[in-house]
């Protein structure tokens, strides 16, 4: 009776995942990657201010503002917050939902001119 | 419990088995499938926010804010110029987390206090910027809430509600985190047994990060 609830408490603990291996050090991720992590994003922050510094504008403008802000986000989010090195259970729960605001960005751009010419008919006369 | 029948699937069927097994969905502590959990509904909100901040900006005649956030430094015109220092501070801050999640799990006590609270510090920081930048707006060119003297009525609203909220996760981050790096000091994880409080902590962090990153983007540069 006594070993029952010990050896059911390393099976948890070896169920969290990488949990173990990384409480003992072991397999852990050198520094390196996080100081070119860190340097990639400086460098793509330095990118997406020289879209505003040079007063790129229009399609050109929004496209490369968004590419970079991807980059920047898929880095943090894959590196940074180990998202790279998670189980696709975890990973599909986090990561599908927020497609659902594609819907909104699809309403929005469909029925903001709308809003705005009612608005127009409306106060404007 | 049998532990090699669990977390061993890859793929497809491997979401099915651990979605669908009698047992625990997610094989993270529970701590840190939570802060996921929460920082999703978080990404939803500030969405919310951006989404109808870009449908609201092209409606009205709306400040350039390439130039309502330039500064001017020995005479040169420069734009954005805070903004990409700040944008600097929390990629630094969001760097040394990273480490200091990493050094955790080595069990390093010395090298993560360190670095949380370097983390903690350019929070504070950041902060700080944020600060100047809203006393600048307020106190030297009249933008409120209701109204402002450089076009649409709604700029003032947008911006103090978009970057209060990020200003307030960053306060809230800084104050975690500082708990957090001195429970690591004082060997409370080492007693635990566990550092993923520290990982759970660099999660909201790196948050953070990512936010300002939407917003960088869809607020200043846009």
């Amino acid at each position: 009776m006594d070993h029952a609830p010990t050896s059911q408490n390393a099976a948890q603990h070896a169920e969290a995942g990488h949990g173990q291996a990384q409480d003992h050090g072991a397999g852990q991720h050198p520094i390196s990657i996080y100081l070119w992590i860190w340097g990639l994003l400086f460098v793509f922050s330095g990118f997406s201010y020289m879209v505003d510094y040079f007063q790129l504008h229009g399609m050109l403008r929004w496209t490369l503002i968004i590419f970079f802000m991807l980059v920047k986000a898929g880095f943090i989010v894959a590196i940074f917050m180990h998202m790279a090195w998670e189980r696709l259970a975890l990973k599909l729960v986090i990561l599908a939902p927020p497609l659902a605001l594609l819907v909104l960005i699809g309403l929005m751009a469909i029925e903001g001119n709308y809003t705005f010419m009612t608005r127009l008919a409306s106060f404007v006369h | 419990m049998n532990t090699e029948s669990t977390g061993a699937i890859p793929g497809l069927s491997g979401v099915t088995h651990d979605m669908a097994a009698d047992k625990q969905a997610f094989t993270v502590p529970w701590g840190k499938a939570m802060m996921w959990i929460f920082l999703l509904s978080d990404t939803f909100i500030f969405s919310c926010f951006l989404t109808s901040y870009v449908r609201m900006s092209t409606t009205d005649k709306w400040p350039n804010p390439s130039e309502v956030f330039a500064l001017t430094v020995n005479g040169h015109h420069i734009p954005l110029l805070l903004i990409a220092i700040m944008t600097m501070v929390l990629i630094t801050s969001s760097g040394t987390m990273a480490m200091a999640v990493n050094y955790g799990y080595r069990r390093n006590r010395k090298m993560t206090t360190r670095l949380m609270l370097a983390t903690a510090a350019f929070g504070v920081m950041f902060v700080s910027m944020q600060a100047f930048e809203w006393s600048k707006l307020i106190l030297e060119e009249g933008v409120r809430p209701w109204s402002n003297p450089m076009g649409a009525a709604q700029f003032g609203a947008s911006f103090f509600m978009i970057t209060g909220f990020h200003g307030l996760h960053v306060t809230c981050g800084v104050i975690y985190l500082t708990i957090v790096a001195l429970r690591v000091r004082s060997g409370f994880y080492d007693r635990k047994g566990t550092y993923e409080t520290v990982e759970v902590a660099g999660l909201y962090w790196h948050f953070v990060d990512l936010v300002w990153v939407f917003i960088f983007a869809f607020f200043y540069l846009w």
